[in-house]
């Protein structure tokens, strides 16, 4: 999901024939501006100096004028110290919450730095180790017997041997056991390949990125000997309401949209109420900052915030008034936040009644709590 | 004097002549620094060892130069702080703080170490505390000074020393302190930020880090000050004052030491010399070209107070900005590290960090701190910098160690950047104001330290009684034990207090100690109060916290303590600690309201704690073993008496509180995986309420000793319903249904499983006084015959058939005289229902009475929420 922060592309080529171009063809032009005006050291075989993929991913102008569109709303710190990793042939490791936008910074990262953001493994419960190793291309095993033609290279692979910059997807998905072939290309910069009797050697500018997403527990979590190869960067959720009421109105309105709900206008002031509830639950803290809460075990990230926004909506249109109300998003809260019936259960009647019972202009939102929690 | 003493003249005459009175090359060695800049202490330390002066001349207050000599103390540590107070009023007092990384420390010790003499040199503090008090007018050249000392403002309160940034406010920025707003007129010019600017930094603070700080002593002593000087020329000759027009006065006043101290010990070329460590933006001025006389007319008419200095222990927390005390560095563990480090200052720092974090129980090897030190610097290139500053290595820790995670980096913040040293100061140095301001106060109050032990008994509405308590409480809280509650013999009342009295000659160095936490009892006690409530892990610690800021009279506190209550009680998921803080704060009201305090703060965080434990109470009574339930049945009781307390006061609405507890408890007594003991009772504050309807008493008794449930369960659940000292006894005795149950039940106990339920019995009877045990036991002896006879009849043995109500008027009066009040007046404030209504032989008076008392706690109808 690339929800949160990222922005528009604005440069992007209409001309390309595929549906969603990979960022370094998007952005080729900015690209190309960056490098010309770079005159930084360049670390081996990166495309960019350092500053300059920072640039390229927080925005800027360049001396000549050029734009430089940002592509990540955040922290200065949190790119500089992406950046600065990979950099120093750390391996980078990107967790957050569904919905900030790791995969789209991973993207970016490894077009600006090697060119090439296509080198992806994407992983799954079933990812093999094939995917991070290489594969054999069985055909011509059989045919001529183990040898480099018959070699099936995965992108971890490619990456080394190229120096470019490889990226793992949802890292914390893939098997333990198939997690942990990683190790030894992360510390030694090495692949042995046993059946060639030969091994494939990280060549300078080969890196990895990998994303995980780091509420989902319970998934296969990272072992120590790795995460220990990894500098983590978590990317934060949107700081401000303002912010996030934005994103999740803007995407509500593009699948409302899809879905052939008709969008009113009106629901904001719903939209606003649940990402209300949504950070007051997730910080922990109300808005005013005068009162603290208990946070529920969910994640309550955008990414729910839109999906409970745009239930409601479907409720409304098709069951209540057209307009939508409290009623029709009260359900989806619950939903979200009450994940572990008991605990969370009491966290959110909390906060119904010392929290939503005493705010202004919330009767309505009160009333319609009671009513789906008793 | 070795090669480099030749120094300090060549500066003198690149920047102009010194003084009138001094040829070129002769003049002082200034040192303009950073205040607490580690780097400038460094700097201070090499120039003072190459120059060797024969004096050391420190911006600070001249009153403490008899006090210089106790910095070469071994039993002198830092960080300690210089204070000066006004002697008739300890509340106005301000602060001049200093660390082992301070300048001036290094100079103050430096000139110990070679039996140097040490001058301050800043306007006096009799001045100073003075000037506070005037209102700056905006065209007088006394106003207040942005960089000194406002302390002194607030008499008696916090603020006289919790806002003074203090002459060691950085003054090498000196606009950076908060207090420049204070400065009406005028654009304060910050010159580090001037220059930072220059510099193409947006950050000030980075870039005197990254240009002055960060830089290793270079070969030669003098060239960053010299530097720094002239930066500082070029700025003054820009900005002149930089709309710090009382500067000129302290300057006039510096100029003026200086010149004595000169005639005093010569200068360099003479063999002798001295040096001024001093805050950079006043190095032009001390340069500058005017008379005595002319510095001596500035200096004239100058508001004065009789002040007394001293020197406190200080705490690196207070150093940081964010405590409030405002010396204004953010992280003084981290400059102390920077001082104190040899070499390698980032890979000693992460080793630090590692170690800390291994002691947490975090899984850090060797290899994280490599990779850590090699972000760090890899950031600081990226960013720039000469040298990985704080935010790198903090951005390093986070990324490497961390898991990017914030939660281990508030502990390193917590332990290392900003650090736990605390000073210490010898027992030579003068008596701290604390201790004065108790002088004066067991003066006034006559309430003199006596070593004999002696009990005091206080009447809390007379005045003077009443502050002798305020003053015995806020001591305790101060940690200075001279009285001790005890338990009085009128102990009944909220307005008598009986305290026993010994002053141990320990308890001066206590005073001595808690002099840390301000100059006055009332300030001391408010700041401990703050920090205590800051500092408290469990809920109940708050609560007992908020009790003492009431009886101590602290509200200014108050707030602060009501806050750390709130979140608290917001994040404690245990709804035993949420019942055991409540009734401390509802008796915290009821003293409030006894000594008149403003209690609405209170009521509003009692009421929110009580809304949840109304939701939490039902989840947590399930699933509980003997004991636990056994404790959360104390629990339930009270909280049940706190309620009573938590009236909606005066004519606010009730606000359902009531009817929300009676639902728990509802919930509670009809739930079956509740243990019986918690049934029981519940059931029964519902009785006493006059919460359950005709027969549901009988009913619900009837379920829980009805054959299906284990005997065991079913004698909890009597226990719970008229055990204990409840007044039970009077219950079975006058309602023989419920009687009649019981022992039908007890009748009905399998053999094999009364030896079971035998002590659980035994124990609720034997509680019962001998005389209702007879009356119960010849009740019983008279038969079921009774209770069978009439089981859903309304008669009830000893009463009538129906109730007569000309008897029941005539005891109407009465029952008001109980409650205290005139008939038909208002709602009483205190007796709650509880108490009115619990003595179970009244509740059928009360219940006919309740007509008569309209509005009376007994005659609240139920709550019709779920």
């Amino acid at each position: 999901m690339t929800v949160s922060h990222a922005l528009p592309e604005t440069t992007a080529k209409p001309a390309t024939e595929v549906l969603r171009p990979h960022a370094e063809d998007a952005f080729a032009a900015e690209l190309a501006a960056l490098a010309a005006q770079d005159d930084r050291p360049r670390p081996e075989r990166w495309r960019l100096s350092p500053r300059a993929v920072s640039t390229y991913l927080l925005g800027g102008t360049l001396p000549d004028g050029t734009v430089i569109s940002p592509k990540y709303v955040g922290p200065r710190r949190i790119v500089e110290v992406a950046v600065t990793t990979l950099a120093t042939d750390r391996a980078l490791l990107l967790l957050g919450v569904p919905g900030t936008a790791k995969t789209w910074v991973s993207e970016h990262l490894a077009a600006a730095v090697s060119g090439d953001s296509t080198l992806l493994v994407q992983g799954t419960a079933g990812t093999p180790e094939e995917a991070i190793r290489y594969g054999w291309n069985y055909a011509q095993l059989l045919a001529h017997g183990p040898s480099r033609g018959a070699l099936v290279p995965s992108p971890v692979m490619r990456a080394m041997s190229e120096g470019l910059t490889a990226r793992v997807e949802e890292l914390t998905r893939i098997p333990a056991d198939v997690q942990d072939s990683l190790i030894t290309i992360l510390s030694e910069k090495t692949l042995p390949v046993p059946e060639l009797g030969e091994e494939i050697q990280a060549v300078p500018g080969f890196n990895v990125i990998a994303t995980a997403n780091d509420r989902d527990r319970g998934v296969n979590d990272l072992s120590s000997a790795l995460r220990r190869r990894f500098n983590t960067v978590v990317l934060p959720l949107p700081a401000t309401p303002e912010a996030e009421v934005e994103i999740v109105s803007r995407r509500v309105d593009q699948i409302g949209r899809s879905l052939g709900l008709p969008v009113e206008t009106d629901g904001m002031s719903e939209i606003h109420r649940v990402v209300t509830v949504f950070r007051e639950l997730r910080d922990g803290v109300t808005t005013d900052g005068r009162t603290k809460l208990k946070s529920p075990s969910g994640t309550l990230s955008t990414a729910e915030a839109i999906s409970v926004v745009t239930n409601g909506l479907a409720l409304a249109t098709h069951f209540g008034d057209g307009m939508l109300r409290p009623a029709d998003v009260a359900a989806g809260i619950l939903g979200a936040v009450v994940r572990d019936p008991a605990a969370d259960r009491v966290i959110w009647q909390e906060y119904v009644e010392t929290v939503v019972r005493e705010r202004d202009g919330w009767k309505d939102f009160y009333r319609a709590c009671r009513e789906v929690t008793v | 004097m070795t090669t480099p003493a030749a120094r300090p003249p060549e500066r003198a005459a690149q920047e102009g002549p010194a003084a009138p009175s001094a040829s070129p090359g002769r003049g002082p060695l200034l040192l303009g620094v950073r205040h607490h800049g580690p780097g400038s202490a460094r700097g201070v330390l090499a120039a003072l060892d190459a120059a060797g002066p024969r004096a050391v001349l420190i911006e600070g207050p001249p009153e403490a130069d008899a006090l210089a000599a106790l910095a070469g103390d071994p039993a002198m540590r830092p960080p300690v702080a210089l204070l000066a107070h006004a002697v008739d009023d300890p509340g106005r007092a301000a602060f001049w703080p200093l660390a082992a990384f301070s300048p001036e420390w290094g100079a103050l010790r430096w000139a110990a170490l070679h039996d140097v003499p040490v001058r301050f040199i800043d306007l006096p503090a009799a001045h100073s505390l003075a000037l506070a008090d005037e209102p700056d007018g905006p065209d007088g050249p006394l106003a207040v000074d942005g960089e000194g000392h406002e302390g002194p403002k607030g008499h008696d309160s916090q603020e006289g020393h919790g806002e003074p940034a203090e002459p060691n406010d950085r003054r090498g920025e000196d606009g950076e302190s908060a207090q420049g707003a204070e400065d009406a007129e005028g654009l304060r010019v910050d010159p580090i930020a001037a220059l930072a600017r220059a510099a193409g930094y947006d950050d000030p603070e980075r870039w005197w880090e990254d240009a002055v700080e960060h830089r290793g002593s270079g070969a030669d002593p003098f060239a960053p000050f010299e530097a720094v000087g002239e930066a500082m020329t070029a700025l003054r000759e820009r900005y002149g004052d930089g709309g710090r027009r009382h500067d000129l006065v302290r300057e006039a006043h510096m100029r003026g030491r200086l010149r004595a101290a000169r005639k005093e010990f010569g200068d360099f070329a003479d063999g002798g010399g001295v040096a001024v460590v001093c805050g950079a933006w006043h190095v032009p001025a001390l340069l500058a070209k005017t008379t005595a006389t002319a510095d001596r007319a500035l200096l004239k008419g100058l508001p004065k107070v009789k002040a007394e200095l001293t020197w406190v222990p200080w705490t690196h927390r207070r150093l940081a900005r964010r405590s409030g005390y405002g010396a204004g560095i953010d992280s003084p563990g981290w400059y102390g590290h920077l001082f104190e480090a040899p070499d390698r200052p980032v890979e000693r720092w992460m080793t630090k960090v590692a170690g800390l974090l291994r002691d947490e129980d975090r899984t850090v090897s060797s290899a994280h701190v490599i990779e850590a030190v090699r972000l760090a610097h890899g950031l600081a290139a990226m960013r720039g910098r000469p040298l990985a500053g704080l935010t790198e290595t903090i951005d390093a820790v986070r990324a490497v160690m961390c898991d990017g995670s914030d939660v281990p980096l508030s502990l390193i913040s917590d332990r290392l950047i900003v650090g736990e040293a605390l000073g210490e100061v010898p027992e030579s140095a003068p008596a701290v104001p604390l201790q004065r301001d108790l002088a004066r106060q067991q003066r006034t109050l006559r309430l003199k330290p006596e070593a004999l032990e002696r009990e005091l008994d206080l009447d809390l509405r007379k005045d003077t009684d009443g502050a002798r308590s305020t003053l015995l409480h806020r001591l305790r809280l101060l940690g200075i034990g001279w009285g001790e509650p005890a338990a009085g013999r009128a102990n009944a009342g909220t307005f008598r207090e009986t305290w026993r009295l010994r002053w141990e000659p320990e308890l001066s160095v206590r005073v001595a100690e808690a002099g840390i936490w301000g100059t006055t009892v009332l300030g001391a006690a408010t700041a401990r109060a703050e920090a205590a409530a800051a500092s408290a892990t469990a809920l109940a610690d708050v609560t007992v916290l908020a009790e003492q800021c009431l009886l101590a009279a602290l509200p200014e506190a108050l707030p602060v303590v009501m806050r750390a209550l709130a979140e608290r009680a917001a994040l404690d998921a245990d709804v035993a600690h949420l019942a055991q803080a409540l009734p401390a704060l509802a008796r915290s009201l009821r003293y409030g309201d006894v000594r008149g305090t403003d209690t609405a703060a209170l009521g509003e965080v009692a009421r929110a704690l009580t809304e949840r434990i109304c939701v939490g109470l039902p989840p947590a009574c399930t699933g509980l073993d003997t004991d636990g339930a056994e404790a959360m049945r104390g629990h339930l009781d009270a909280v049940h008496a706190a309620i009573a307390l938590l009236r909606p006061a005066g004519d606010e609405p009730d606000d359902g509180l009531p009817g929300r507890w009676a639902a728990v408890l509802t919930r509670l007594a009809e739930r079956d995986s509740v243990p019986g003991v918690i049934r029981g009772r519940a059931a029964r504050l519902l009785l006493d309420e006059g919460r359950l309807a005709d027969g549901d008493a009988a009913r619900l008794m009837g379920l829980a000793l009805s054959p299906g449930t284990p005997p065991q369960d079913a004698a909890a659940w009597i226990e719970g319903f008229v055990g204990g000292t409840s007044g039970g006894g009077m219950l079975l005795v006058h309602d023989e249904r419920l009687l009649a149950l019981v022992d039908g039940w007890l009748s009905g106990v399998p053999a094999a499983a009364f030896t079971d339920v035998l002590p659980l019995l035994r124990r609720t009877f034997s509680a019962y006084e001998p005389g209702v045990r007879r009356t119960l036991g010849e009740r019983v002896r008279r038969g079921p015959a009774t209770g069978a006879a009439a089981p859903e009849g309304t008669s009830v043995a000893g009463f009538a058939a129906g109730q007569d109500p000309e008897r029941a008027d005539a005891m109407v009066p009465l029952v008001a005289l109980l409650l205290g009040r005139v008939p038909a007046g208002r709602v009483p404030q205190s007796p709650g229902p509880a108490t009115a209504a619990s003595a179970t032989t009244t509740v059928a008076v009360a219940a006919a009475a309740a007509p008569a008392l309209a509005g009376a706690p007994g005659a609240r109808t139920p709550q019709e929420d779920p």
